[in-house]
């Protein structure tokens, strides 16, 4: 129970962990219900108590019902699963739960079943994702008892700051957040850094519409994160941190909360960690609903109590960032990585993924697409087998048309670059970016100028208004392309629209401005002749704008 | 006016969560944003005398909490409804539909987002993602999400909503 853990040492890791899994053998079956957000919003939660109910009234007790973290395929929630056996049960509903507990001592519930050896199964490999939808989010034994903390354990006892950055830096981790810098070497620039005071920054400040990877990752295996910081701060030297998340995530917040009071009791975290002197003290700062705030420096003005406005750079935060202390700067996936490549070593975690790109990307899959919901594949993984395999193509017989990477900052991959390898480069090089892991899948009847001012209406709110390319660009970026969905637009207009594009591309200040244009650069360099329809023939293919009627001349 | 002691108790109670907040950050001008989170839980906006007090309390200038106020998107300074309807306009709802969906609740209300109904019934407002991608086109009415959104099916859930 949680609150007999004490003060742990190393030696009491590996002895939590045995008692777990002998406490968990004592149970026969251990069903396990989805209660991350996406299924709790389809009332997992009262699946769960229905289950309980139903174990006492029969009086049960070989079997246990545990709530966990996200299994992935969210559109079939809410998901349950029935271990050691594997059954997986779909779509479950309260109604369900005593035909699922009396399947224990028979057959499965043949109409709940959701078939496991699909490629949605089969084709994914979970690093990131390995606790999710295996360990109770809300149980430190849980984590400790796969292994959890035993890093942070071996890294303080073993290893130098010095030898914790090499490891990073040859395993070829890059920032998970987008833009794919090199973890090792920033480490090792904050590591370098002078200055007595030092700070860890975990950015959970998903903006991104369409990507919901951190705060599963947050939701499901929280530890795993505090763990990846704790090392990292140990690695640079500081002693304070913060995680920045949306405040739009509740359920993340509490178990953020909860994960670290625990560790802190634990002394897992908090003053003399593990009985050693290392100390690191974590806070958690809510964001309060701006997408700039994603920006490292923007984060910090932000976590200052400022307006979340950017500053130019250099300095760097990795030099000057928090109250102008060295500062390092990570996404929650970057910080998840870290346990397990301490754990298997970086060879390990190098022989995943390409060339230069190392390691798995957690993908979130939505819009017309059979299997929405968390994926993780290996760097390079192509879009097809991506789509039409994991995700199982385009419902209701339509056709494919582009996937959206990168949210606001990315664009539009059409058909024809299916077989694209997903990594860095070669999605940079499509003139989208690999951004933090958001991909909707749109068919025919999605306009690619309509999405692109979509977008563009996104970047114009969310723009901070510091710098007059991005304030004043992406209003007027967005007002042409307003005309061309409403057939006002000549080719003029156009040729305006794409300048001011590469105006605002090359001189605005920060990622938000030099990175609005990409979703009208990406629609106009594969769909130009829609862009043209739209301008010359009044006409939308996709069938989605509603062009205004032709003014009546005089007769 | 002579306040009945009912409701200074209750904003009483409130202004000491908001005491509690600034005193966990020690007063210090960094936990202006924690401050006016906690403010925006207690009152449901941020009211002139707030942050007027607000801004007394972390000694910062009156325009500073203004501006940081009228920044982020996630803090309104006028009054809520009694129900509130979030419809999310993420990409995944975009593209399934979700503009529709807006377009319904704002003519049928006579409200367009950030607006309140005259009777002070239902706040429309719009989300930039609820992480709900798989339910989409979705949107949060009070604290539920729903998903799975039609036109229709928003309107009546609506009606539901408004009427109990």
């Amino acid at each position: 129970m949680i609150h007999q853990i004490q003060a742990l040492t190393p030696d009491d890791l590996p002895r939590i962990a045995e008692a777990e899994k002998a406490a968990d053998n004592a149970f026969e079956h251990t069903i396990h219900v989805c209660a991350a957000a996406g299924c709790l919003s389809q009332h997992s939660d009262q699946v769960q108590q229905q289950l309980e109910h139903s174990i006492q009234d029969y009086g049960l007790t070989y079997c246990r019902v545990k709530g966990v973290g996200c299994m992935g395929l969210c559109s079939a929630g809410p998901l349950v699963s029935v271990r050691p056996e594997g059954t997986l049960y779909r779509s479950v509903t309260p109604h369900d739960a005593l035909a699922i507990i009396e399947s224990l001592s028979g057959e499965q519930v043949d109409r709940l079943v959701c078939p496991t050896n699909r490629p949605f199964f089969t084709q994914q490999t979970r690093i990131v994702l390995a606790n999710s939808g295996e360990i109770d989010p809300e149980r430190l034994e849980d984590y400790i008892a796969v292994g959890g903390y035993q890093q942070l354990a071996n890294v303080l006892n073993d290893l130098t700051p010095g030898q914790v950055v090499d490891q990073i830096s040859r395993s070829g981790l890059r920032g998970r957040g987008g833009a794919g810098y090199p973890t090792g070497l920033k480490w090792a620039t904050v590591a370098k850094a002078s200055g007595s005071r030092k700070f860890v920054i975990c950015n959970a400040d998903e903006g991104d519409p369409g990507a919901f990877m951190d705060r599963s990752v947050l939701e499901s295996d929280p530890h795993r994160v505090l763990e990846g910081m704790t090392i990292a701060a140990y690695a640079i030297g500081a002693s304070e941190g913060y995680i920045y998340i949306r405040a739009e995530y509740p359920l993340a917040i509490k178990r953020l909360h909860a994960a670290i009071r625990q560790a802190e009791r634990a002394k897992l975290l908090g003053n003399g960690i593990l009985g050693t002197s290392f100390s690191l003290n974590l806070n958690i700062r809510l964001g309060a609903g701006a997408f700039v705030c994603g920006e490292e420096t923007a984060l910090i003005a932000s976590i200052e109590g400022k307006r979340g406005q950017p500053r130019p750079r250099p300095p760097f935060p990795a030099e000057s960032g928090l109250w102008n202390a060295p500062t390092l700067i990570n996404n929650v996936e970057t910080f998840a990585n870290i346990a397990p490549i301490i754990a298997n070593g970086p060879e390990w975690f190098a022989a995943i993924g390409t060339e230069r790109s190392k390691g798995t990307k957690v993908f979130a899959l939505a819009g017309k697409i059979v299997n929405t919901g968390l994926i993780e594949v290996p760097m390079g993984t192509s879009l097809r087998t991506i789509i039409n395999e994991i995700g199982e193509g385009i419902p209701d017989g339509h056709r494919f048309k582009a996937v959206q990477t990168g949210g606001p900052s990315g664009g539009c991959i059409p058909a024809d670059y299916l077989d694209t390898p997903v990594d860095y480069e070669s999605l940079t090089s499509m003139g989208s970016i690999m951004g933090s892991g958001g991909m909707i899948v749109m068919d025919e009847y999605s306009c690619m100028v309509d999405v692109a001012r979509y977008f563009m209406e996104f970047c114009m709110s969310e723009s901070c208004g510091k710098c007059v390319p991005c304030r004043v660009g992406t209003v007027e970026m967005y007002e042409l392309l307003s005309r061309i969905v409403q057939g006002r637009a000549s080719m003029e207009d156009m040729e305006m629209l794409l300048e001011l594009c590469e105006m605002v591309k090359a001189t605005s200040l920060c990622g938000l401005g030099q990175s609005a244009p990409n979703p009208v650069l990406s629609t106009v360099r594969y769909f130009k002749d829609e862009y043209v329809a739209h301008i010359a023939n009044h006409i939308c293919t996709a069938g989605q704008c509603q062009f205004e009627s032709p003014t009546q001349e005089v007769q | 006016m002579v306040q009945s002691a009912s409701k200074l108790s209750v904003d009483e109670k409130r202004r000491r969560m908001v005491i509690g907040t600034m005193r966990r950050n020690g007063y210090t001008p960094d936990a202006l944003i924690e401050t006016l989170h906690t403010v925006q839980s207690a009152f449901g906006y941020l009211d002139d005398t707030s942050l007027h007090f607000v801004a007394r309390e972390l000694h910062l200038p009156l325009s500073k909490v203004y501006g940081v106020a009228t920044f982020y998107h996630a803090f309104t300074l006028k009054p809520e409804g009694h129900h509130r309807c979030v419809i999310c306009l993420g990409t995944a709802c975009y593209i399934k539909g979700s503009q529709s969906i807006l377009q319904a609740v704002t003519k049928d209300y006579h409200i367009t987002p950030g607006e309140t109904t005259e009777d002070g019934e239902l706040s429309l407002l719009t989300a930039r993602c609820l992480g709900s991608c798989s339910l989409a086109p979705a949107a949060i009415l009070d604290e539920n999400v729903v998903g799975n959104l039609t036109p229709e099916r928003a309107l009546t859930e609506l009606e539901g909503l408004t009427k109990s």
